[in-house]
C-alpha cells in the first residue's frame, strides 16, 4: 500500500512533469509532436487538384537553376490547383542557416524548403521534418499517376533514415522526395587535352600526373596561366563531400565505423592519410592558388573561365559551365580515375524537397510537392530548363533528355557509367556536419604542411568525443 | 487645474501674460499616486533591461543543459558544458586566436588613427577633403568588406597579386596559409575602423585647450617633445575610449573573418565567436554554443570593466578631482 508521503511525492511528480514539459517548451527546448498523428490521415475522399484553390504554399528556396525552373513554370501549376506560391530565394552560402534558424524557431513562416539528405540527419530528430509517407500512401491526398515507384530507388531511399547514429539509409518514413541530384566525375578542356595530346586519367596516380603535366605544359602551349585541377577547398562540410569523397570511396576508404553503436573514426588510418595526403598535394601542386578559399562557384568559374584544365566535382556544376562561358563547347566529361580495384564509387548529393511540420497548411503544400516532383514538371524543367542529372527514371531514360545531354561530349556516357555506384558514401550520423567541417579543416591544415597522419589523428580523437 | 487657473487669470485681462503658478494652485497630487509615481517612471527601464536580461539569461540556462537539435529534449548538466570546453584544446586556441586578433587590430586601428588624426588637424586643404573620404569604409557593412577583400586577395582573379608581384613579392598566397589568413582579416578590420579612431582622435585634437601649446612654443619645445609632453597625455582619455570600443568589438569579431576566411585555413583564424556560431548554428548543438558566447561575455566585461575604471581614473585625475 502506497503511503502519504508516497503518495504527495507522486502527485508532486506528476504535477510538475505536467508543468515542466511546456515550460521547458516554452524555453525553447523540445522538437514536434512524436509521429503517429498525420495530417495526411484527414484528407479523404477523390483526389481533386483544386481542392485547395485559393491557398498560398510559402517556399524557401536555394538560388538555384532548379528554383529558376521552378519559377518559370509556376503559372503551369498556379492554374492547375489555383494555389499561390509564394518564393523566397537565398544564395546557398547562408541558405541553409535561413532554414536552420527557421525551422528551429517553430513559427512555420515556411511550409516547404529544398534540403539535401545530410540535412535530414540533422533537421530529422527534432522533429522538424513532416513524414512523407503518409501523403504519399493515401489516394485521397495524391494524383494517381504521382509513381513514387519512377525515381531512381538510391534517390528515394537517401530521404528514409531512423536517426540511429551509423543505421544505413532506408525505412518506412520518407523525409524528403528526390527534385534534382548530382554525381561527381571529371570534367575537362578537351581541346587542352587534343592540343598536348593527353588522355582522361583511369587511377589516381594518373590524376596527379595528369595534373601536374597540364600545369607544366598548357602555358607553353597557349592556354594562358592555366592550372590542373580545380576541386573545392573551403572550410566547410561542402568542400569533402563531391571529389575528395568520391575519390575516397573509390580507394576503398571509410569515414566511420560502427562498433556496437559507437562511431569510430576512419579518416586517420594509413591508408586515408596517405590518400589525404596525395589528395592535398596534388592540389598544392596542380590546383589553384588560394584553394582554401575555394567553394563549388569559384572551382566551377575556373573551368568555365578558361583558368583550370580539369574539375572533378558535380556533373551539373560543370555542366553549367558549357553555356555562355569562355569555355563552352569545349568541355567533355569522364567518370573519373577508378579505384584500386576498378571501383567508380561516387557520392552524390541530392536536392530534395521537404515539408516543415510545423507549417499550417500542410495539405496545400503536399499538393505542391507532388506537383514539383511530377513526371510532367520535371520533364519540362528538364528538357526546357537546367533541371537536371534527373530524378525519375521515365525522364532520364526519354529521348528528348537524352538528345539535349548528348550535345556535352561524354556527359551520358559518364552518368551511364557512374550512376549504379552512385550513392550516398558518408554514414549517416547526427553531426555530420561538425564531423565533415573538421575534416576540410584538417585537410586544408595537411594542405599547408602539416603531418598528415597527426592531424587526421587529432581530428579522429576530436571527433571520437564529441561524435562516437 | 493649474494650466486652468492661470488660463483664467489670463482672461481677466492681464494683456494675455501667463502670470506663474502660486503654490496654492499647484495640483493636488494624492499620497497614493505619488508614491506610485517613482515606480512609473522606471517602467520602461524595467522593461528595456528586461527585453536585454530575457534572451541573455534563456543562453546563461541552455549553457546549463545538453541542448541541440540531436538531442531535443535536455537533461541538466550543470558545469559540464564549461568542463568540457576548458578541456577543450580548439577553445584554448580559439582564445588565443580571439586575443591576438583583438590586440593587433586595435594596437594598429589607435596607432595609425591618431597619426591620421594628426595630419588632419593640420587644417590643409588636402587634409579636409580626406576627411570626408576617410568616413567611406565605415559606411560598408563588415560583411560586405569582407566579401570585397575576399575577391580582391584571390590570388587568381584579384588585383592585390599583382600589385604585389610588381613590388617583387613573387609568393603572395592571399589568406591560403595560417599567417596571411591572420594578417589580412586584421588588414580588413584595419581598413574598416581606422577611420573611427580617426574621428575619435581628431574630435579630442580639436576639443584640446590651445594655452599650454601656446606657453610650449614660447618655451621653445620642438614637435616630438609637445606631442610627447602634451598632446599624447591631453589626448589619452579620447583614445582610451576608443581603445575600450575597438577592443570589445574585436573581442566579439565575427563577420569580418567568417567572411574573408570561415576561421580557415584549419583552424588559424576561428576566433570563439565563430566556434560559437559553428556550434550553434551549423552543428546545432545549442547548448555549446552558448556555452562558447557567456565565456565570451565574461571575457569583455572584465576587459572593459577594467578598462572604463581606468578611463574614470584618468578623467577624474585630468578633473583634478
Amino acid at each position: 500500500m502506497i503511503s502519504r508521503r508516497g503518495l504527495f511525492r507522486a502527485a508532486g511528480l506528476s504535477a510538475a512533469m505536467a508543468a515542466g514539459s511546456p515550460l521547458l517548451q516554452a524555453c525553447g527546448f523540445g522538437g514536434s509532436d512524436r509521429p503517429g498523428d498525420s495530417a495526411a490521415d484527414e484528407v479523404t475522399g477523390g483526389f481533386d487538384w483544386r481542392k485547395h484553390a485559393g491557398s498560398t504554399v510559402r517556399l524557401l528556396m536555394n538560388k538555384h537553376p532548379y528554383t529558376e525552373a521552378l519559377k518559370a513554370n509556376r503559372d503551369e501549376f498556379r492554374n492547375r490547383t489555383g494555389i499561390k506560391l509564394q518564393i523566397d530565394e537565398f544564395p546557398e552560402s547562408n541558405y541553409f542557416d535561413k532554414v536552420t534558424l527557421d525551422l528551429r524557431s517553430r513559427a512555420g513562416n515556411y511550409d516547404a524548403f529544398m534540403l539535401g539528405a545530410y540535412m535530414v540527419w540533422q533537421y530529422g530528430p527534432p522533429g522538424y521534418l513532416e513524414d512523407l509517407r503518409p501523403w504519399i500512401d493515401n489516394p485521397s491526398a495524391t494524383h494517381q499517376d504521382f509513381d513514387p515507384d519512377d525515381f531512381f530507388p538510391n534517390l528515394l531511399t537517401a530521404g528514409q533514415w531512423s536517426f540511429e547514429n551509423g543505421a544505413p539509409l532506408g525505412g518506412s518514413e520518407q523525409w524528403m522526395l528526390p527534385w534534382g541530384f548530382e554525381t561527381n566525375t571529371v570534367c575537362y578542356r578537351k581541346d587542352v587535352f587534343d592540343k598536348l595530346g593527353l588522355r582522361p586519367a583511369e587511377s589516381f596516380d594518373e590524376l596527379i600526373e595528369l595534373a601536374a603535366t597540364i600545369k607544366q605544359k598548357a602555358s607553353p602551349a597557349g592556354f594562358d596561366d592555366m592550372y590542373g585541377i580545380s576541386v573545392r577547398g573551403s572550410r566547410e562540410w561542402a568542400t569533402i563531400h563531391p571529389g575528395f569523397m568520391t575519390m575516397y570511396s573509390r580507394m576503398g576508404l571509410k569515414d566511420f565505423e560502427v562498433r556496437d553503436t559507437k562511431l569510430v573514426p576512419r579518416m586517420n588510418t594509413g591508408k586515408a592519410a596517405d590518400f589525404t595526403d596525395r589528395w592535398a598535394g596534388m592540389v598544392r601542386d596542380s590546383g589553384p592558388a588560394g584553394w582554401t578559399g575555394y567553394t563549388w562557384y569559384d572551382a566551377s568559374s575556373d573551368l568555365g573561365t578558361g583558368r583550370a584544365a580539369m574539375l572533378f566535382d558535380a556533373d551539373i556544376a560543370s555542366y553549367f559551365q558549357n553555356e555562355g562561358t569562355p569555355a563552352a563547347g569545349k568541355l567533355a566529361w569522364h567518370p573519373g580515375p577508378k579505384g584500386p580495384d576498378g571501383s567508380l564509387a561516387t557520392n552524390m548529393w541530392i536536392w530534395s524537397l521537404g515539408m516543415n511540420s510545423a507549417s499550417r497548411n500542410k495539405a496545400a503544400t503536399w499538393w505542391f510537392l507532388q506537383w514539383a516532383t511530377s513526371k510532367e514538371h520535371l520533364s519540362h524543367a528538364a528538357t526546357r530548363q537546367q533541371h537536371i542529372d534527373a530524378v525519375r527514371r521515365s525522364v532520364a531514360m526519354s529521348g528528348e533528355y537524352k538528345d539535349r545531354l548528348s550535345r556535352a561530349t561524354g556527359f551520358v556516357e559518364s552518368f551511364e557509367a557512374v550512376i549504379d555506384e552512385t550513392r550516398i558514401q558518408f554514414t549517416p550520423q547526427r553531426n555530420f556536419f561538425d564531423a565533415t567541417t573538421s575534416w576540410a579543416a584538417a585537410l586544408q591544415q595537411i594542405y599547408g604542411g602539416a603531418d598528415p597522419q597527426s592531424t587526421l589523428d587529432d581530428l579522429a580523437v576530436a571527433l571520437e568525443k564529441r561524435i562516437g | 487645474m493649474a494650466v486652468s487657473a492661470v488660463r483664467a487669470r489670463g482672461r481677466d485681462g492681464d494683456a494675455g501674460r501667463l502670470a506663474p503658478a502660486s503654490l496654492d494652485t499647484a495640483p493636488v497630487v494624492s499620497p497614493r499616486r505619488r508614491a506610485l509615481r517613482p515606480y512609473l517612471l522606471v517602467v520602461p527601464a524595467v522593461l528595456l533591461c528586461a527585453g536585454i536580461l530575457y534572451p541573455f539569461l534563456l543562453a546563461v540556462g541552455y549553457s546549463f543543459f545538453n541542448f541541440s537539435d540531436a538531442n531535443p529534449w535536455p537533461n541538466v548538466v550543470g558545469l559540464d558544458n564549461y568542463a568540457e570546453l576548458f578541456a577543450s584544446a580548439e577553445f584554448w586556441h580559439s582564445v588565443q586566436v580571439t586575443l591576438l586578433f583583438a590586440v593587433a587590430a586595435t594596437g594598429i586601428e589607435v596607432t595609425l588613427g591618431t597619426a591620421v588624426a594628426l595630419l588632419l588637424n593640420r587644417g590643409l586643404l588636402l587634409g579636409r577633403i580626406f576627411e570626408r573620404m576617410l568616413i567611406v569604409p565605415l559606411m560598408v557593412a563588415p560583411i560586405i568588406a569582407a566579401i570585397m577583400w575576399k575577391l580582391l586577395l584571390l590570388p587568381e582573379v584579384g588585383w592585390v597579386r599583382p600589385v604585389a608581384e610588381a613590388f617583387g613579392i613573387a609568393s603572395y598566397t592571399g589568406t591560403d596559409t595560417p599567417m596571411g589568413a591572420f594578417a589580412w582579416s586584421v588588414a580588413v578590420d584595419v581598413w574598416i575602423y581606422t577611420p573611427f579612431v580617426a574621428i575619435l582622435a581628431l574630435a579630442g585634437l580639436r576639443s584640446l585647450p590651445r594655452s599650454p601649446f601656446e606657453a610650449a612654443a614660447v618655451d621653445g619645445a620642438g614637435p616630438w617633445y609637445t606631442f610627447r609632453r602634451l598632446t599624447l597625455p591631453m589626448l589619452w582619455p579620447y583614445l582610451l575610449v576608443a581603445v575600450i570600443f575597438r577592443l570589445m568589438d574585436c573581442l566579439k569579431v565575427f563577420d569580418i573573418i567568417y567572411g574573408l576566411t570561415a576561421g580557415g585555413p584549419g583552424n588559424a583564424t576561428t576566433t570563439l565567436q565563430i566556434n560559437a556560431y559553428l556550434e550553434a548554428i551549423s552543428y546545432a548543438r545549442y547548448s555549446r554554443g552558448v556555452t562558447y558566447m557567456v565565456v565570451l561575455w565574461i571575457g569583455v566585461y572584465l576587459v572593459s570593466t577594467v578598462l572604463v575604471r581606468y578611463l574614470n581614473r584618468i578623467q577624474s585625475r585630468a578633473a583634478g578631482v
